[in-house]
């Protein structure tokens, strides 16, 4: 690249070409003022302000769509510039209701900057209008309040809107002096395709667009920003609390331009999702059950009936009638501690945490195949990669700003998209190819695409020659998989299965990516191993923008798997079983340990109906929601001699508790969560916890030394040199290391600067093994009696079991409760219209829930999204598991439907 | 010209409009861009009168051109109506030319014989009244313009004249 070196103000400044004056001029510290400028964004140029002059033109030229050019002389602050730019911030001026005084953006406000640095006081053209902060399109939105009167039509909402979000929700209205902000048609923002993701509030330079709810709760000079990372998804969003601390609350979200993985981007959970945190249901006591009802309790009278309890338990039963579920929302050190407390202080490796319900099979299906059962890749890769195959993942509604990156990429017209979905998803929209396959054919499908590779002889002979095993094998399985049969499996038409195998194999690089609708099957390993045959047939692992990229749910399942939060395996994924491991660990946690691997998720549940299990500690877990088939597992909770749980709130768990511990939120407590793509990033105390609610490790340390068990830290930190200390990959993370934009593992030494993809050049298992996979039909299949296929998942707006999204104003206000998705043609047949309400049986148990009818939805299959506890899709679920991962098939079993 | 009731809006003649569109699109290996919204607009407002919303909301879901730029768009140039429009525009100038030849008088005896204001239309649907700024005729001054008609050197009694013979004929 060649190297751009221009003057500025006298100064020689270097650029890269491509850059316009403005971007060089802000790189090399000179300020040109500008309002309209947005980085994420093309160059506008509606404010003028950023008007330069440049030798050898006779006419001021926006600096902020000009290119730098090489031997260029740029003045930016001459007499006769200050003078124009005087002028034109007095129109502006003029245009806007200069009400500082109640402004919440005060003291944040490029426009009063510039006011106060050009000392304009008062509006040199009295006679123009001043638009009316009336009525309008954000007039019943509980999330964003639009000021006509502070606005500056700048655009950066309408261009944020469009270009980086996509929605295309905002437009500007009118012309010349009569111009506002608007949707299209003037609806509300609600009706508009607007996702709330806040975006437009994070570019406007002045107050015209804020969040109605931070309003009056603390200007920008009030406000301590904390940057920490978000709570939600398990994108790793680095968001920055803007806390009032004579309130001590969260008043908003804001979000660094620049910082990984999203630039600055939040979904609409990451920005107006946090109130939760504030709520006056939170847990601020212990409470213990006496005769039925609970009574609060001290800390040490809860922790000492907790210890008294265990102990009698292991003495009379054994450790392993005992187990933790841990929790993927906790911190990596939260993790480390509950399998540490469970394995060395209750003597059994009975831990497991919710990964066991959404990417078991991942880490199953990817360690057999590649050695390692991570995301390959990175974020950020994606945005590059020339082709991207989706498959089983919603991207934009559960993993929203991966959503956003690839709906940009899609958009630049460099890279090619490829979905297969039983949904007519968003990203369906714009895919070249969308192959919406019955639920659970995705082994068919896959080996299918396999079939026609083969066949046409598009695979990377040397990458399987050199990097590979057990070709052969695969090369059975799949021959007998043609687009005839699988078509026919499928419901895909075979030429859209040959066209997707090519375009898929033809590509110089392309990433998979995929998520529960990969896993959540009786079939999942299978569905994994199939992703990964199909990666490594056409040498799409071990390059940039290449790779099998599962998307993890939760905000830190990937840390609570790495930090050991499993029964067969110590943090960094050492087995239990290995006598040397285990001898590692017995000497750094001075005590013996125990080799036999423990149970899973569901395994714990039924050993609890079955009396094997006793006693049951759970930290921040809500199974009696996000377990397959609810029913049976409240019979398992109440057979239970003894459960703790441990959370923020009281839930449907919480309930069956005989000791309820309050726990710290996420913005109470310092620690890291480790997101999808590996990287490890930190989590930052903001607001005091409530009442006496504690951190989650605290209070395991407290009651392991009741126990008779010592463990002792002075805080988070300390925890997480313990994990360098006996995790190879997390050997080089420390606290320090973290700041600005966090480490992927694997990182083994200080000196190591993290491993953006894995496998290249050597898989981790050396050689990548094939798997001869052959297509398995779901467990439960449609008859007459149960005729749809009931598949389920997440939605945009709310978070798994609820216990967090429905507890914020704006999240509840969107979508106030679940609806079931049913094809209008199938609602024709039962005499279902949108909005009636709905029976749903299957043969574990019955819902009443609206229907809407949608054509996002293929023919005999309905969804619901899990969320809500007045309709649990889990009460209809099958606990049919997974051989090998034991996850249970969520995405399918069968259903009736009528109307009620 | 087809029914513009909302609730019974025809959807047919857009259907045919987009499809000729995206089958000229298809020639080129191409499909439906931003810059045919346009003439898309211009089409749909020459068979429906005016651009009825549910009609726009339809050609967005199809083109995948959203409302927004829609609305952008509409709202910014005069010639497009999103409310049902009179059969017979009549413009008038306001100008700085025609003002200072009467043009005001000319828009007011407008006004006074048809009977609505500036902006609006007759309950027959007949006529719709606009004042602009500048028609681009001052030579002319005062001007109106009937459906693409130049009317130069109006007097107000003219003006009369030349919509009761349009009334006449329309009755």
């Amino acid at each position: 690249m060649d190297e751009i070196i221009l003057t500025i103000d006298n100064r020689e400044l270097s650029a890269r070409p491509g850059q316009t004056i403005l971007e060089a001029a802000l790189a090399g510290g000179i300020h040109i003022p500008h309002l309209c400028y947005d980085p994420r964004l093309t160059p506008t140029g509606a404010c003028r302000l950023c008007l330069v002059e440049i030798d050898g033109l006779a006419e001021p030229q926006t600096a902020c769509t000009r290119l730098a050019e090489q031997g260029m002389i740029v003045r930016t602050n001459t007499n006769a510039i200050r003078t124009l730019r005087k002028v034109i911030l007095e129109l502006l001026l003029s245009e806007h209701s200069l009400r500082c005084t109640t402004c919440d953006k005060d003291g944040d406000c490029l426009l009063q900057d510039y006011a106060y640095e050009y000392q304009i006081e008062e509006s040199r053209f009295p006679s123009i209008t001043i638009q009316p902060s009336g009525e309008n399109f954000t007039s019943s939105s509980k999330a964003i309040v639009y000021d006509p009167s502070k606005c500056i039509l700048c655009q950066r909402c309408v261009k944020i809107c469009a270009e980086v979000q996509m929605a295309e929700a905002l437009t500007l209205k009118g012309r010349s002096g009569d111009v506002q902000v608007t949707t299209g048609l003037e609806v509300e923002l609600k009706e508009s395709p607007c996702e709330t993701c806040g975006q437009c509030v994070s570019a406007c330079p002045t107050g015209a667009l804020y969040e109605r709810a931070a309003a009056g709760r603390g200007k920008a000079k009030d406000l301590i920003k904390i940057t920490t990372t978000c709570p939600y998804c398990g994108v790793g969003c680095q968001l920055d609390l803007n806390v009032n601390s004579s309130t001590g609350r969260i008043v908003r979200v804001t979000s660094e331009i620049g910082c990984m993985p999203n630039d600055g981007n939040t979904c609409v959970k990451g920005r107006f999702g946090m109130d939760f945190v504030s709520r006056n249901d939170r847990l601020t006591k212990p409470l213990i059950r006496e005769n039925g009802l609970f009574r609060e309790a001290s800390w040490d009278e809860a922790l000492d009936r907790i210890a008294a309890r265990f102990i009698e338990i292991k003495k009379q039963h054994g450790p392993d009638a005992l187990a933790g579920l841990s929790s993927a929302k906790t911190t990596n050190e939260d993790n480390y501690i509950m399998q540490k407390f469970v394995r060395a202080c209750l003597g059994t490796n009975n831990v497991d945490h919710c990964a066991r319900l959404c990417h078991a099979s991942t880490v199953a299906g990817l360690a057999r195949a590649f050695g390692s059962g991570a995301m390959t890749n990175s974020i950020e890769e994606l945005g590059r990669a020339p082709l991207i195959f989706v498959i089983g993942s919603n991207t934009t509604e559960c993993h929203p700003v991966i959503g956003i990156l690839i709906r940009q990429a899609v958009a630049s017209g460099s890279t090619r998209l490829i979905v297969a979905d039983p949904r007519r998803i968003s990203l369906s929209r714009i895919a070249e190819i969308h192959m919406q396959q019955r639920p659970g054919t995705d082994v068919a499908l896959i080996n299918c695409m396999m079939n026609v590779i083969l066949k046409e002889g598009l695979e990377d002979k040397e990458f399987i020659e050199q990097r590979t095993e057990d070709f052969n094998a695969l090369r059975r399985a799949v021959a007998e998989n043609t687009p005839k049969k699988a078509s026919k499996i499928t419901g895909v038409p075979e030429e859209d299965i040959r066209r997707a195998a090519r375009l898929y194999a033809s590509a110089p690089s392309a990433s998979i990516v995929y998520s529960m609708g990969i896993t959540q099957h009786t079939t999942g390993t299978d569905n994994v191993l199939s992703l990964a045959n199909l990666a490594m047939l056409t040498g799409n692992v071990g390059r940039e923008c290449t790779g099998v990229n599962p998307l993890r749910g939760q905000n830190n399942v990937q840390g609570a798997c790495d930090l050991g939060a499993l029964p067969n395996v110590y943090s960094g994924y050492q087995r239990v079983d290995d006598p040397d491991i285990q001898k590692k660990f017995e000497k750094a946690w001075n005590t013996e340990l125990p080799e036999k691997p423990g149970l899973t998720v569901v395994e714990i549940t039924n050993a609890a109906a079955e009396k094997k299990i006793r006693g049951l500690y759970i930290m921040g877990e809500n199974p009696m929601l996000s377990d397959p088939d609810i029913n049976h597992v409240l019979e398992c909770l109440k057979a239970l001699d003894f459960l703790v749980v441990q959370d923020i709130f009281m839930n449907e768990t919480t309930q069956l508790a005989h000791v309820v511990l309050p726990a710290c939120s996420f913005a109470e407590k310092d620690g890291t969560f480790t997101n999808t793509e590996r990287r490890i990033q930190r989590v930052r105390k903001a607001v005091e916890p409530p009442g006496e609610a504690r951190e989650d490790w605290r209070i395991l340390c407290d009651l392991a030394s009741r126990m008779g068990y010592t463990m002792n830290y002075s805080g988070a930190k300390e925890v997480q040199d313990e994990i360098a200390l006996l995790t190879p990959i997390y050997g080089g993370i420390t606290y320090d290391r973290l700041d600005g934009v966090g480490l992927q593992w694997p990182c083994p030494a200080g000196d190591h600067s993290g491993t953006k993809f894995l496998h290249e050049g050597k898989f981790s298992r050396g050689r990548g093994k094939f798997h001869a996979v052959r297509f398995l039909p779901p467990q439960e299949m449609p008859d007459d009696e149960y005729p749809f296929i009931f598949t389920t998942g997440r939605m945009l707006q709310h978070w798994h079991t609820g216990t967090m999204s429905r507890r914020c104003d704006v999240l509840d206000d969107l979508v106030p409760h679940g609806t079931l998705e049913i094809n209008p043609q199938d609602a024709l047949k039962i005499g279902v219209r949108d909005g009636d309400k709905v029976a749903v049986r299957s043969r574990r148990g019955r819902i009443e829930v609206p229907a809407r009818l949608t054509d996002r939805i293929g023919p005999c299959t309905v969804f619901l999204a899990f969320h809500f506890r007045e309709h649990p899709a889990n009460a209809l679920t099958i606990a049919a598991l997974d051989p090998i991962a034991k996850i249970p098939e969520f995405k399918a079993c069968a259903v009736s439907v009528e109307k009620l | 010209m087809p029914d513009v009731q909302e609730n019974e809006l025809d959807l047919k003649p857009a259907v045919s409009i987009i499809e000729k569109i995206e089958q000229s699109r298809r020639a080129e290996n191409e499909r439906i861009r931003g810059d045919d919204l346009i003439p898309i607009l211009q089409e749909v407002q020459k068979v429906y009168g005016y651009l009825p919303i549910p009609v726009l909301s339809w050609v967005s879901e199809r083109t995948g051109i959203s409302t927004s730029r829609m609305y952008g768009v509409i709202t910014f140039y005069a010639q497009f109506y999103l409310e049902p429009h009179g059969k017979h525009t009549v413009r008038c100038c306001r100008g700085t030319a025609c003002y200072v030849r009467g043009g005001r008088r000319v828009i007011n005896a407008v006004k006074s014989t048809l009977g609505i204001d500036d902006g609006e239309t007759t309950g027959d649907m007949l006529f719709s009244l606009e004042t602009v700024a500048c028609l681009g005729a001052c030579a002319l001054s005062p001007v109106m313009v009937v459906d693409g008609t130049y009317y130069g050197k109006m007097t107000p009694r003219r003006a009369e004249q030349i919509l009761k013979q349009l009334v006449e004929e329309e009755a």
